[in-house]
């Protein structure tokens, strides 16, 4: 569903080059559930730009749902849900419920799936407290389960998530959580998703990739991740090792 | 934003070592105070200057966009003054200079609105920060103001004068004294367009939606100003009131003493009076919004 | 394209309705900041009877002309110059996760239709001058076709001051001088102006294209600056080659971003 080739982003700063991401090379099949970790500045959202669309990678290729995602933007915006947890997609002025028109029309979702589709999303994300609030007023919490509504309206195959828990509440990161498990479980949509918070991954993830300097440092199960202690140790202890090792060489990939 | 200055003590507050006490002299005090008051707003004066001018693109950006709309409005007055020579007692080179003068002051002045982050700090309820500080939320915030204005009228006041003097030319006055004139009318200017705004501003304490009323003050100082086109264009008892009004303190009244049209003595009169009006009306503003966030809470 | 577009700028004028009174006085005051300028026109010609060889009713004229292509501009296509915030709010990114154009997308964004006001202004305006000028019946077909001209011109140079935010993240302001500058520029007859710039917003800048030409013709005077009778009809021509420009220009600019990424 989401295939990486050797993908790169180098960037211009200053006239030297800098590597974002180099060599990145994975594989996420359909209905895999993957968390994405990594340091902050590691090339966590360079990836997910690559993945929608935004950004064109400069060596490599990127796959997403069978297109390219530089060449065919639109057409994959269709297949794909996007949510930037650090900001909104909503429109901060309108009540939720007429962002979610905007989508519907954005997206051209035909009137009586949309419908159909609200109702599910407003029941499984309890949105009718604030469907006439403008998006401003929202809490943290509420504004994300709209997002996470508004990314889900046309029914994407793929759900692309940057930082979707950051800020929240523990009462709205669990239900953010057995949100999403349902969304794979039921509807087999494959989720990508970045984060800083080792309890998503944990309690999401089947797979987790670990980006650190722009390269792939680790791509396995969470068991195997645990396993590369020496020792017993939790996952916060395994993920600290891992981002302060020596940063010479890049440890070995697992083939895919 | 700039970071602060090293604050060894807090500016709003007297020097208080452990040596002061009762025993302390009764006027040093108030000498100790008045003198820290006077450098606390100097220092605020300051610190607008210092944050506007972290904006350096976007005041050259703003300079040249009132450069254009200066060249364009002077084809006009040239246009008008040929068919007229002498109206209103200009000639053709002091309409020019007007309206190159008039253009310089739009970033000082703020005539297109705006400057303050008042509205924003209301909506927010951040006001009640301001309002429990140690000095008046309107003198804070007029030191601040002066500062911007300061550094506004070198950098977005002096490129319409120079695009004016290249593509046209335009009078410059010799006299050192006209200069001192001008400079304290401008400044006068400011303190009664920092007024204006404030009251404005305050107004969205009692309204739901603010744009009316900035969009109705932006109407009214454009063109009752004198920056669109000169006040004393306006017909008879028309003119007469336009010219009376606040607004006209703002352009009209400092472009006249930059010409020599005004004497600056008098303009200088008319200008603190609107200025010690508009200033008291929001001093009761503000008591009026101190006493609505203290009670309701916002 | 327009489908979707009417759909947008109908949920947030359905949006902005939900104020009533404020949605009135927004709508009455715009219709005043516009009327300032006619204001001004007026003014100055109770002061003279011509101005650069123009009467008030021919300024009128002008005025109109230019006002309207121009507000209906300002109320459809002017949010595209909001690039440069939307790229530092990051929302330009969120537009181009979407499966619609980001142009239409940005274009409809906070569409604001108390601006309407200012067209039907303009459009009063115009209809006075058509009125009270004793005009050829013969050439008033160029008025639609200036009305037409403008619109398209004054849209590509809304577009072009877009793309080049992709560049001026720091200083949008300056397209004000293109956009509003050209505006002003517009409402007075060309011969106030001096030669070389009319010669700039003739050949570089077509505004001239706007009224100016075409109202030659429609009033059927020789060009003081002397162009030749067929620069009266170029209108069309001007417009689509700057059309062609700025939706280039446009492509370039998101190019631009998706390859820098900023």
């Amino acid at each position: 569903m989401i295939e990486t080739e050797r993908a790169g982003r180098a960037f211009k700063v200053r006239g030297s080059v800098v590597h974002a991401v180099r060599d990145l090379s994975f594989r996420i099949e359909p209905g895999e559930f993957v968390g994405c970790l990594g340091p902050n500045g590691a090339g966590k959202s360079t990836t997910i730009k690559m993945l929608c669309g935004i950004l064109t990678p400069t060596s490599g290729r990127v796959r997403v749902a069978g297109l390219d995602p530089s060449r065919a933007r639109t057409a994959l915006a269709r297949r794909i849900g996007v949510v930037f947890g650090q900001r909104t997609t909503l429109w901060w002025d309108l009540p939720l419920r007429d962002s979610f028109e905007l989508v519907r029309l954005l997206y051209k979702v035909d009137r009586k799936l949309f419908a159909a589709r609200l109702d599910e999303l407003t029941e499984a994300l309890d949105l009718g407290g604030f469907a006439r609030t403008p998006v401003r007023q929202l809490s943290l919490g509420q504004r994300m389960r709209g997002d996470l509504a508004a990314a889900l309206l046309h029914d994407p195959e793929v759900l692309v998530l940057d930082e979707p828990t950051i800020g929240l509440d523990v009462v709205s990161k669990a239900g953010i959580r057995s949100f999403l498990l349902r969304v794979n479980a039921e509807r087999g949509t494959t989720v990508l998703l970045t984060t800083h918070d080792l309890g998503d991954v944990e309690r999401l993830c089947r797979r987790v990739l670990l980006i650190d300097h722009g390269r792939l440092a680790f791509d396995g199960s969470v068991g195997d991740l645990m396993a590369t202690a020496p020792g017993p140790a939790t996952i916060e202890e395994v993920v600290t090792r891992l981002y302060t090792r020596g940063r010479a060489a890049p440890p070995p990939v697992e083939p895919v | 934003m700039p970071s602060p200055r090293r604050a060894d003590h807090n500016p709003g507050l007297p020097l208080a070592g452990p040596r002061a006490g009762p025993g302390t002299a009764c006027h040093r005090a108030i000498t100790l105070r008045r003198c820290v008051s006077f450098s606390l707003y100097a220092r605020l004066a300051g610190y607008g200057f210092r944050k506007h001018a972290t904006y350096v693109g976007a005041a050259l950006a703003g300079a040249f966009t009132n450069s254009v709309f200066g060249v364009l409005r002077a084809y006009i007055l040239i246009a008008l003054w040929q068919a007229r020579p002498g109206l209103a007692g200009y000639d053709v080179t002091a309409a020019v200079t007007f309206c190159f003068v008039t253009q310089a002051f739009i970033g000082p002045m703020q005539l297109l609105g705006g400057g303050l982050t008042l509205p924003e700090r209301i909506r927010t309820g951040d006001i009640a920060l301001d309002l429990v500080r140690p000095a008046p939320l309107q003198l804070w915030l007029l030191a601040e103001d002066l500062g911007r204005a300061a550094y506004q009228l070198l950098l977005r006041g002096l490129p319409p004068m120079l695009a004016g003097a290249a593509v046209f030319g335009i009078t410059v006055p010799r006299d050192p004294a006209r200069w001192a004139g001008v400079l304290a009318c401008v400044t006068a200017g400011v303190v009664v367009s920092f007024a204006w705004r404030y009251l404005v501003c305050l107004s969205v304490c009692w309204l739901a939606d603010d744009r009316g009323v900035m969009v109705c003050s932006m109407l009214l100082t454009t063109l009752l100003s004198g920056m669109m086109v000169p006040l004393t264009l306006f017909p008879g008892a028309l003119g007469e009131l336009v010219r009376a009004l606040p607004w006209a303190a703002m352009a009209q009244a400092p472009a006249d003493v930059y010409l020599g049209t005004a004497p600056a003595g008098p303009t200088l009169a008319f200008q603190a009076a609107w200025g010690a009006a508009l200033l008291a009306l929001g001093a009761l503003a503000t008591r009026a919004v101190r006493h609505r966030v203290v009670i309701q809470g916002g | 394209m327009v489908r979707t577009y009417a759909l947008l700028a109908w949920t947030w004028t359905r949006a902005a309705m939900a104020y009533r009174a404020s949605f009135a006085l927004m709508v009455v005051l715009g219709v005043c900041v516009t009327a300032t300028d006619v204001a001004v026109i007026l003014v100055i010609f109770s002061h003279t009877t011509a101005l650069a060889g123009f009467t008030r009713d021919e300024v009128l004229f002008l005025y109109g002309a230019a006002g309207l292509p121009f507000a209906l501009c300002d109320l459809l296509v002017s949010n595209v110059d909001r690039v440069s915030q939307h790229i530092r709010a990051g929302t330009l990114d969120t537009m181009l996760v979407r499966p619609v154009g980001t142009w239409i997308q940005l274009a409809a964004d906070r569409f604001a239709p108390t601006r309407a006001g200012r067209v039907l202004q303009a459009a009063a305006v115009l209809g006075y001058a058509l009125a009270v000028l004793d005009l050829d019946a013969g050439r008033l077909w160029m008025v639609p076709v200036m009305l037409a001209t403008g619109t398209v011109i004054f849209a590509a140079i809304w577009t072009l001051g877009g793309a080049a935010q992709f560049l001026l993240t720091d200083a949008p302001e300056v397209i004000n001088s293109f956009t509003y500058g050209g505006g002003q520029l517009t409402q007075y007859p060309l011969s106030v102006y001096g030669r070389d710039l009319v010669r700039g917003v003739t050949y570089v800048l077509p505004l001239a294209f706007v009224n100016w030409q075409p109202a030659l013709y429609v009033l059927d005077r020789d060009d003081p600056f002397g162009t030749p009778g067929f620069v009266r009809f170029l209108g069309p021509v001007a417009a689509a080659v700057l059309a062609l420009l700025a939706g280039l220009a446009w492509r370039q600019g998101i190019r631009h971003y998706r390859s820098t990424g900023s």
